[in-house]
């Protein structure tokens, strides 16, 4: 099977060009069909080369596959390959089978929309994209990739371009990104320089083997600025401070592209990068450092944004982002699997969220504002139900899936073998982040579907379930949100319930076994009492508990006056916190405004006045006035014409005599 | 014979004369004549060069410039009789349109 990886990006990118060029004519049923049975396709290919890597023992569960020999100049060989190891099986099917979900459930919520088909073409794009990201051989695949999600998150998110703010937001997200995308380059160029090539089966093993030789020191500079450059990349697609501004923005788009690109995949890109990247990062402990406490902040920080945002879809923007952070906490910590195992659960309960709320948006007749939601639970039985899966699940309540993938990453960064102490203190802020989480999504199910409702009696009339089409995919994403934590049961845990395996941990060993060795060697763990284990778990739990405790109350046992009265107590600190920290308008006063001014000087002085005046224009000036100048010599006198010959004649006598 | 330095002199005489007079004068027909005179100084020259250095050269260039000469009459005295037929006159200050 091994022979058929390229089908898994060629399916949808078909399915693209299929669209986009005969979409228009060939109809709303042709366009669903087709667009959905490319990603399923997809999906089913990646089941079967599933099936077979499983056969294989676990230390040789590896597929490659050379398409063409792209790049072969001198010293440098780059070829079009793709490779399929535990880590990449994880992803494309998390790809793949969400993204079918989410083709599905489109059909049923852009059904109303005149482009259609555009709308298919694009997520198609998207897909093909994302697969050659994660499919990748090499860094430059990976690359290829990583610049195609882009732009398909800036098509998808101006998808209604009519609008300006939509055409923003596509813009902001391109141009934020591509920022991210300058690092990430020059993190390429660092490791080409380096290891001579960007290939993931030479450059890992040529790592360890400088490694262990000793030509390659722990923590030396290059590895340290390769990895941090890699990682500006990462902060850019995968929106952590500084770069994360492009998300909230990003829910210009339609729904169903905020759950797909902006939850489940795209964004999960700079995560899969790092845990790609692990044995580099492993080498470079000063990097993960700093991805530790960037993550850390950006954790907590766009969790506290959460609390008080209005439009439900701005709500979970800023929870992605903060669901990001943790991710990008476990990889930090070289808790890779960890990492890798809330992308996963997050992709569940993430995309299960955004697809509920876009039914709900749809009910309430495109409406996204909270305050004007209420009391949707009877309205909207199975969307509620799904919701509220999803919503305990990223609560981190056990059984759910949230709790066992955020409870690895905490438990791991207070263990964190290279950074003890900075480990506690990212445990810290990712605890009480926990709380602040369960605290903003549970006041977003009080908010909008219990209580009064507090819509017009127009909305009041529109208010109704969604159809199948997508209450099907919510109903298997909330399974999934449920069910999916069961994957990654802890050791603690699962010796108690009677030798259950950590099934992602052991899956994904073999990625990140050289990493481990190296940790395990350098900085060894010391033994933890495991009582400390299960208290630190029975805090997050707490600390969950009193989140959704505290959004009951406010906004449910004291009625609408609360909210009200402390956003007047604490004016200062709501506005801090309303307006998202200032962080867009700084940025555009630090960044945008000096840009844009710097053009418009650029364009009126350089441009208009110095090349167009001066340089094109001004010969011809010049030639202008000369020749006004000049042609008062034709007087109409014959004696003037006269005189200049005989003048002339003097000349070349001169000339002729004394020359 | 006399000096070729006298014949020289006599050559550059005639020549400014002439040059002086297709300069000043005002009447077209003086302005050919004074051309004519150049000319005819030239021939001199030549003449005079070409019995000194005993070369014939010089006397077949005079050949040559009596018949470029009697051309150019021809030609510069045709155009003059079309302009007059417009202009009625053969002033030459009158001749004033090619101008900027």
């Amino acid at each position: 099977m091994d022979k058929f990886i390229f089908l898994i990006p060629l399916f949808p990118l078909i399915g693209f060009i299929f669209n986009g060029l005969l979409g228009k004519k060939l109809g709303k049923g042709v366009v669903s069909f087709v667009g959905c049975l490319t990603v399923g396709f997809s999906f089913l290919t990646a089941l079967f080369i599933w099936k077979d890597l499983l056969a294989l023992p676990p230390e040789e569960r590896l597929f490659t596959q050379v398409i063409w020999d792209w790049i072969s100049v001198g010293g440098v060989h780059v070829p079009l390959e793709f490779m399929i190891d535990p880590l990449s099986m994880v992803m494309i099917l998390v790809v793949t089978g969400v993204g079918f979900l989410i083709h599905v459930y489109s059909t049923g919520y852009m059904y109303h929309d005149e482009s259609y088909w555009r709308y298919f073409a694009y997520l198609n794009m998207f897909v093909f994209f994302m697969s050659m990201l994660v499919l990748g051989g090499n860094y430059l695949v990976m690359f290829v990739g990583w610049e195609g999600v882009g732009l398909a998150s800036y098509l998808l998110i101006g998808f209604w371009y009519q609008g300006d703010e939509n055409a923003d937001a596509g813009k902001k997200a391109f141009v934020v990104n591509r920022i991210g995308d300058f690092g990430f380059v020059l993190g390429l160029f660092l490791m080409f320089l380096t290891f001579g090539s960007l290939s993931y089966l030479e450059v890992f093993p040529k790592a360890l083997e400088m490694y262990e030789s000793g030509a390659l020191a722990l923590n030396s500079g290059v590895m340290v600025a390769m990895c941090l450059l890699l990682f500006v990349g990462a902060t850019g697609k995968s929106a952590q401070i500084p770069l994360y501004v492009w998300l909230p923005d990003a829910m210009a788009g339609p729904t169903p592209v905020s759950a797909l690109i902006h939850a489940a995949t795209m964004v999960t890109a700079g995560v899969y990068m790092v845990a790609r990247t692990n044995i580099l990062y492993t080498l470079a402990p000063t990097a993960l450092l700093v991805v530790g406490i960037i993550a850390a902040l950006t954790a907590f920080f766009a969790a506290t944004m959460g609390i008080l945002q209005y439009d439900i879809k701005k709500v979970l923007a800023y929870s992605t982002v903060s669901q990001l952070g943790y991710m990008f906490i476990g990889v930090g910590v070289t808790a890779y699997w960890a990492g890798i195992f809330h992308l996963m659960t997050h992709a569940f309960f993430k995309a299960c969220l955004f697809l509920c709320s876009g039914s709900v948006i749809h009910a309430m007749s495109n409406d996204q504002d909270m305050r004007h939601m209420g009391g949707l639970a009877k309205k909207m039985p199975i969307t509620y139900a799904t919701m509220l899966i999803a919503t305990i699940a990223i609560a981190g309540i056990p059984p759910f899936a949230g709790f066992f993938s955020k409870d690895e990453i905490l438990w791991k960064a207070f263990t964190f073998p290279y950074y003890p102490v900075m480990g506690k203190i990212i445990w810290t802020l990712g605890t009480i982040g926990a709380g602040v989480t369960a605290f903003y999504m549970f006041r977003l199910i009080f908010m909008t579907f219990h209580g009064e409702f507090r819509g017009t009696e127009e909305q009041a009339k529109h208010l109704h379930e969604s159809p199948v089409s997508m209450t099907l995919p919510l109903v298997i994403l909330a399974f999934l949100s449920f069910t999916g934590g069961w994957l990654g049961i802890p050791h603690l845990i699962g010796h108690k319930l009677g030798h259950v395996p950590n099934i992602l941990e052991t899956w994904l060993e073999p990625v990140f076994e050289h990493s481990a060795k190296i940790v395990a060697h350098v900085a060894p763990t010391p033994h933890y009492p495991e009582p400390l284990e299960w208290s630190l778990m029975a805090l997050s739990v707490a600390v969950a508990v009193i989140g959704i405790c505290t959004a009951y109350y406010i906004y449910m046992k004291r009625g609408a006056d609360l909210p009200e009265k402390m956003a007047k107590e604490y004016a200062p600190l709501y506005q801090l916190i309303h307006n998202k920290y200032y962080v867009d308008e700084v940025y555009d006063f630090m960044i945008v405004k000096p840009i844009y001014y710097f053009s418009v000087a650029l364009w009126k002085i350089v441009d208009a006045f110095i090349i167009d005046g001066i340089g094109v224009n001004g010969p011809g000036w010049l030639v202008k006035r000369c020749s006004a100048g000049v042609r008062l010599i034709h007087n109409g006198y014959v004696q003037t014409c006269g005189a200049f010959m005989v003048l002339g004649l003097v000349a070349i006598a001169c000339f002729y005599l004394y020359g | 014979m006399a000096p070729i330095e006298y014949y020289i002199t006599l050559s550059c005489i005639l020549f400014g004369l002439g040059a002086i007079g297709f300069l000043t004068r005002r009447n077209a027909i003086i302005l050919f004549m004074s051309i004519e005179l150049m000319l005819n100084s030239i021939n001199l020259m030549l003449t005079a060069f070409s019995h000194f250095k005993a070369d014939m050269a010089g006397q077949v260039m005079v050949l040559f410039i009596f018949a470029v000469a009697a051309a150019e009459v021809a030609v510069g005295l045709a155009i003059l009789i079309c302009l007059f037929k417009h202009i009625k006159s053969v002033d030459i200050t009158k001749f004033n349109l090619l101008r900027w």
